[in-house]
C-alpha cells in the first residue's frame, strides 16, 4: 500500500499547490483589479484614517479641517469647513467626503493633503512606526477679497442668476480671488438629500464658474484682437479704420453699440469707445490664423493651466455644438474679433488676459497653492512663478496698457467714472447681448491696477441683467475686488 | 537525538513564535512593549511541555515532529485571534487546554488503538447519528444545520465524525480490502467490486454523506468524500474507483446544485463573485479576496490590516460584539482566519501556513508508510487525508479556488470542536506512529539505545 499512500501524499501537494496559486492570484496578480473594484470600500475607509491637512487661505483663514470623529485608537476623520462664511469659499475649495467624492482643490491637492509621499519616504515612516498625515496647505486666495467678490456678486445678481469674478497676481499668477455665484456650504453637501438638490439646482451652486463655464465675451475680447494687431506688427495704436456702424463683415451688416457711428478712427479711440466695426475689420484684415496663435497664446483652445481638477476646468476657444473648432474651420473671425459668432471664454481665461498684459506681456502660470507644509512643518511644496507664455512683446503690452488706461479715464471711454482708490488703472468693458429682444446682456469688465505697476488683473461678470452694460454692473465689482486686494497687499 | 528530545527542541522555536507574534500585535495596540506576551508564551510552552512528558512516558517512539507542528498552528491560531479579539483569544486558549486533555486522555485511556476495530459499526453509528442531531435538534443557522447547542457549549458534531468515518473506513478497508482489489464483473469498460463487499461500506459512507446532505454541510461532505476515495484508493490501488467515484461525485453535484439553491447559489458566488446579480453571500467571498489583495506579498504587519470598522462605519444596529459584527471581513476568526492571515502577513505568510499543513501531512503519510498492518496504514492515511483535506477545502474557498463552504481551518480558526476533535486525530496519529516506528525486539537485538534499531523501516519515498 505504501505507493498509493505515497502517490496520495502527491496528490494532496498538488492541492496545496492549487491554494498557493490562488493566494498569489488575490495577493499579487489580481491585486491592482481588486483594489479598484467598486465594492472596495477598504481604500476609502483607510483615506479616511488619515487625519487629512487643512486649507487656509493666504491672509490665514481657517476654511478646511478634518476633525477626529468615533474615538477609539484609530478614529476616522471627517471634513469640516469652519470658516464662518463657508459659502464663500465652497468654491473653490470644494469638498471631501466619502459618500460624494470630492472636487475642487480638495481633489487638485489631494497627494499632499492626505500625506501622500513618495516610496521612500513612506517606508521610512513605517519603520518609524508613523501613521500617515496630511500636509497642511496655504492658498494663494486672499479671503477679504474673496468675501468682497462674493458680496459685490450678490448685491448684483437677481435671483436664479450666476456670476463670477477672478483675480490673478499678475507677476506670480497666484489666484487672489475664484468667486462663483450661487455658491454652497460644503459642510452640507455630504447629507445624500442635500447633495442631491444641489446637483439639480438650475441656478447650479455646485459648479465652478471662474474655470467650468463658458461665456460669449463680449468686448473684452477687443484687448486679444489689439494685442495680435499691435505685436503682429499689422497696426499702431493709431493706425486709422473707418468706425461707420452697418460694416459688412462675414458679408453680414454688423451694428456698432446703440448705432454709434465714426468716421475713421485710431485704435485707441476705437478702443475706449469700444467700436465693434473696427475691431472686426482688424480681425478680417489679421485673418483667421493670426488670430488663432495669439489667442492660443493667451491660453485659449486647451484648459487653463491651473492646479485645479480637468473635470472642473473647460478650454475657452470658438465652439460648435459643444465641439471646439480650429482656424481651418468656417469662422467669421471678424466677429470673433469683438467676442461674438461662437467664441465662448472662461472668466478664468479673460482674467488671464488681463494679466498678460499687465505683466509685460508674459502670462505666469496661474496657480492656487502657496504652500504646503508637512506635518513636521517642512515645506514641502511653494509657489514658484511659471511663466506660461510669451504672448507678446513688453511695448505691445505698454501701449495696450496706455489705450485700457484710456477706457477708465478719458471721459468718452465707456469705463469712465469708475475708480480704484485714486490709483490709475486700466480696463475693457464687454457687454455681450444674449437675447436682444428682450434686452437681456451679459456684462464683462477685464482690469489691472495700478496701471504703471499692476498688482491685481481681474476679470468679473454676471451671466445676465436686463438693460444693463459691463460698466456699470461688472465694472464696480471689479474695482472693488482690486481695492481689496490692493489694500490686503499694502 | 532521541525522538522525544528532537520534539522538545522543536516546542522551543514554537513559543518564541507565539512570542513574538504576541508582542508584535501588543505593540501595535498600545504602541508599547510589555511582558505580557512573554508571559503567554512561557505559559503555552509549559502546557506542552506537560503533552511532551506525557508522550515521553506513554509513546516514546512517536514522531517527533507532528505534535510541535500542531503546537505551531494553535500558537498561529491565537495569536491571530488575540489580534481580532483579545476576549476570544483567552476562550480560544481555554479550548486549547480542553483539547490537549483530551489529547492527553485518549492516549493515556485507549491503551491500543486496535481496540477501535472491534467496535467499528458503533463508530459508525454513532457518527451517523451524531452528523443528524442538529438536525433533530432543528438548529438551523445559515441555512444548515452545523451545531448542537449544550446550554452554554454548543459543538459541530461533523468535527468529531470525521475521526469516527475515517476509523470506520479504515477497519472495514483493512478487512475486506482483499475481496474488494478482486474483480467481479466488469461494466462499461470499468472494473466493479462485488457488491457484497462493497455493500456495507456503501451504506455507511453513504448515510454520512445523506447526512451531511440533510444538515447542508456541504465543506464536511468534501473532506468526508475525498477521505473514502483516498482510502478506497490506498487499499485496492485501484484509480479506475476513484474515476467512478469522481463521476458518481459530479453527477450527484450537479444534481443537488440544480435543485438545491443554497448549493447553487454556492457554486454561482464562484463563479462570479462580482456579478450584477449575485446571490447574497458573495460579500462574503469579495471580502476575503479585497482583504489577501490588501495583504499583497509581505502583508501590512500583525494588527496593522483594516479589519475592525472605524467610527461612522461600524454599523450602529449592531446587536452582537465584534468580530460577529462590525467586521469589514465576515467571520474573521472562523471561517475567514486565513483571510486575515494572508492580508497581515502577506503572501509569504499564507505560504508558511499552507508549508506546516504540508509538513503535518508528510509526517502523517510517513507514518502510514511506516506502519506494518494494514488497519495503522489506512488509519493513518484516512486521518492525514481528511486532516490536509479540511485545510484545503476552507483555505480552497476563501481564495476562490473552490465554492466557499464553511469549515475550520484545524487548529487556526476559533472553536472548541475544531481544536479538540482535532487533538484527538493528532493524538490517534502518534499513536500509529509510534507503534510504526517502535523497534521490532523479535526480529533484531536489543541494542541498548533509547531508540533502538528500527529494522526494515521503509525511508524512502517520503521526506524524513
Amino acid at each position: 500500500m505504501n505507493v498509493p499512500i505515497t502517490r496520495l501524499y502527491a496528490f494532496i501537494l498538488l492541492l496545496f499547490a492549487v491554494l498557493i496559486y490562488f493566494t498569489s492570484k488575490s495577493t499579487v496578480f489580481d491585486q491592482e483589479e481588486l483594489e479598484d473594484r467598486p465594492e472596495n470600500r477598504r481604500p476609502l475607509i483607510q483615506e479616511q484614517q488619515i487625519p487629512r491637512g487643512s486649507i487656509q487661505t493666504s491672509d490665514g483663514v481657517l476654511i478646511a479641517e478634518s476633525k477626529p470623529q468615533g474615538g477609539g485608537p484609530r478614529p476616522v476623520y471627517i471634513r469640516d469647513y469652519p470658516a464662518e462664511d463657508p459659502t464663500v469659499f465652497g468654491n473653490p475649495t470644494g469638498y471631501s467626503y466619502v459618500d460624494v467624492g470630492r472636487t475642487g482643490i480638495e481633489l487638485a491637492e489631494n497627494d499632499p493633503l492626505s500625506g501622500e509621499q513618495n516610496e521612500f519616504a513612506s517606508i521610512v515612516d513605517q519603520l518609524r512606526n508613523q501613521p500617515q498625515e496630511g500636509a497642511d496647505i496655504t492658498l494663494t486666495i486672499d479671503a477679504q477679497a474673496q468675501r468682497v467678490a462674493v458680496q459685490a456678486l450678490q448685491s448684483a445678481v437677481g435671483p436664479g442668476v450666476g456670476g463670477s469674478v477672478v483675480a490673478l497676481d499678475p507677476d506670480t499668477g497666484a489666484v487672489k480671488v475664484m468667486a462663483s455665484v450661487p455658491g454652497f456650504d460644503p459642510n452640507v453637501v455630504d447629507d445624500a438629500g442635500t447633495f442631491s438638490d444641489l446637483s439639480t439646482d438650475k441656478a447650479a451652486p455646485l459648479v465652478n464658474r471662474p474655470t467650468q463655464s463658458i461665456y460669449e465675451p463680449g468686448s473684452t475680447m477687443k484687448v486679444v484682437t489689439a494685442a495680435a494687431a499691435l505685436d503682429s506688427g499689422e497696426f499702431e495704436p493709431d493706425s486709422m479704420l473707418s468706425g461707420k456702424t452697418g460694416i459688412r463683415i462675414g458679408g453680414v451688416p454688423l451694428e456698432n453699440a446703440g448705432g454709434e457711428t465714426f468716421d475713421q478712427i485710431d485704435m485707441t479711440t476705437a478702443l475706449t469707445a469700444s467700436v465693434n466695426t473696427y475691431f472686426a475689420q482688424v480681425g478680417e484684415q489679421l485673418g483667421t490664423d493670426t488670430m488663432f496663435e495669439y489667442m492660443n497664446r493667451f491660453g485659449f483652445d486647451h484648459d487653463p493651466e491651473l492646479d485645479y481638477p480637468d473635470n472642473q476646468m473647460a478650454p475657452s476657444g470658438v465652439y460648435d455644438v459643444g465641439k471646439l473648432l480650429g482656424p481651418s474651420d468656417p469662422i467669421d473671425i471678424g466677429r470673433v474679433a469683438i467676442g461674438q459668432e461662437r467664441l465662448l471664454t472662461t472668466p478664468m481665461q479673460m482674467a488671464e488676459v488681463a494679466a498678460t498684459i499687465a505683466n509685460d506681456g508674459t502670462l505666469m502660470q496661474p496657480t492656487l497653492l502657496q504652500e504646503a507644509k508637512d506635518p513636521d512643518g517642512r515645506t514641502i511644496e511653494e509657489l514658484d512663478p511659471d511663466e506660461q507664455s510669451n504672448v507678446v512683446s513688453e511695448e505691445t503690452a505698454n501701449e495696450l496698457t496706455e489705450m485700457m488706461t484710456n477706457v477708465t479715464e478719458d471721459p468718452e471711454g465707456t469705463a469712465a467714472g469708475l475708480t480704484v482708490g485714486g490709483v490709475s488703472f486700466a480696463g475693457k468693458t464687454g457687454t455681450a447681448e444674449i437675447d436682444v429682444e428682450a434686452g437681456i446682456n451679459r456684462p464683462w469688465f477685464i482690469a489691472f491696477a495700478p496701471a504703471d505697476d499692476p498688482q491685481v488683473a481681474v476679470a468679473a461678470m454676471i451671466e445676465r441683467c436686463t438693460g444693463c452694460f459691463g460698466a456699470e454692473v461688472a465694472g464696480p465689482i471689479a474695482t472693488q475686488v482690486m481695492e481689496a486686494v490692493l489694500a490686503e497687499g499694502g | 537525538m532521541s525522538a522525544r528530545n528532537r520534539e522538545l527542541f522543536a516546542l522551543i522555536p514554537v513559543a518564541v513564535l507565539l512570542v513574538a507574534g504576541f508582542a508584535a500585535v501588543f505593540i501595535t495596540n498600545t504602541e508599547e512593549i510589555s511582558n505580557v506576551s512573554l508571559i503567554y508564551g512561557g505559559y503555552f510552552l509549559a502546557i506542552c511541555v506537560a503533552a511532551h512528558i506525557l508522550l515521553r512516558i506513554r509513546l516514546p517512539y512517536a514522531d517527533p515532529y507532528l505534535f510541535p507542528l500542531a503546537a505551531l498552528l494553535s500558537g498561529v491560531g491565537l495569536v491571530v485571534i488575540y489580534r481580532i479579539d483579545d476576549g476570544l483569544a483567552v476562550r480560544q486558549a481555554t479550548l486549547f487546554l480542553i483539547g490537549l486533555a483530551l489529547f492527553a486522555a485518549t492516549i493515556i485511556f485507549l491503551r491500543d488503538y486496535h481496540a477501535l476495530e472491534r467496535y467499528r459499526y458503533l463508530i459508525a453509528i454513532g457518527s451517523i447519528v451524531f452528523l443528524f442531531s442538529p438536525f433533530l435538534l432543528r438548529n438551523q443557522v445559515n441555512g444548515a444545520y452545523l451545531q448542537v447547542n449544550l446550554g452554554p457549549f454548543s459543538f459541530q458534531p461533523s468535527e468529531f465524525a470525521k475521526i469516527g468515518v475515517v476509523i470506520f473506513l479504515a477497519s472495514y478497508l483493512a478487512e475486506n480490502r482483499e475481496m474488494l482489489s478482486v474483480s467481479a464483473r466488469r461494466f462499461m469498460g470499468l472494473t466493479l467490486p462485488p457488491l457484497k463487499h462493497f455493500g456495507p461500506l456503501l451504506v455507511v459512507w453513504g448515510a454520512a454523506m445523506m447526512m451531511l446532505f440533510f444538515v447542508r454541510d456541504l465543506g464536511s461532505s468534501l473532506m468526508f468524500f475525498g477521505a473514502f476515495l483516498a482510502l478506497l484508493y490506498v487499499a485496492t490501488t485501484r484509480l479506475s474507483y476513484v474515476i467512478a467515484g469522481l463521476g458518481l461525485f459530479l453527477a450527484g453535484a450537479t444534481f443537488l446544485a440544480n435543485r438545491t439553491p443554497h448549493v447553487q447559489d454556492r457554486v454561482d458566488i464562484w463563479t462570479d463573485p462580482f456579478a450584477n446579480n449575485a446571490p447574497e453571500g458573495a460579500g462574503q467571498i469579495q471580502q476575503s479576496l479585497f482583504a489577501q489583495a490588501d495583504g499583497g506579498l509581505f502583508g501590512t504587519g500583525l494588527g496593522e490590516s483594516l479589519l475592525r470598522l472605524p467610527g461612522p462605519f461600524f454599523p450602529s444596529a449592531c446587536k452582537e460584539d465584534f468580530p460577529f459584527c462590525g467586521s469589514i471581513l465576515p467571520e474573521p476568526h472562523t471561517d475567514f482566519i486565513y483571510a486575515v492571515i494572508t492580508s497581515e502577513l502577506g503572501l509569504f505568510g499564507a505560504c508558511a501556513l499552507i508549508l506546516i499543513y504540508a509538513l503535518i501531512a508528510a509526517r502523517g503519510f510517513k507514518t502510514a508508510v511506516m506502519a506494518s498492518d494494514g488497519f495503522s496504514k489506512l488509519l493513518a492515511t484516512g486521518l492525514t487525508t481528511i486532516f490536509a483535506l479540511q485545510a484545503f477545502v476552507i483555505v480552497g474557498g476563501v481564495t476562490k479556488a473552490i465554492p466557499l463552504t464553511g469549515v475550520t481551518l484545524p487548529f487556526v480558526s476559533f472553536g472548541g470542536s475544531s481544536v479538540i476533535a482535532n487533538m484527538i486525530l493528532i493524538a490517534l496519529l502518534l499513536m500509529v506512529s509510534h507503534e510504526a516506528r517502535r523497534p521490532k525486539r523479535a526480529t533484531s537485538p536489543i541494542t541498548g539505545t533509547e531508540e533502538g534499531v528500527v529494522v526494515g523501516e521503509p525511508e524512502g519515498g517520503l521526506p524524513a
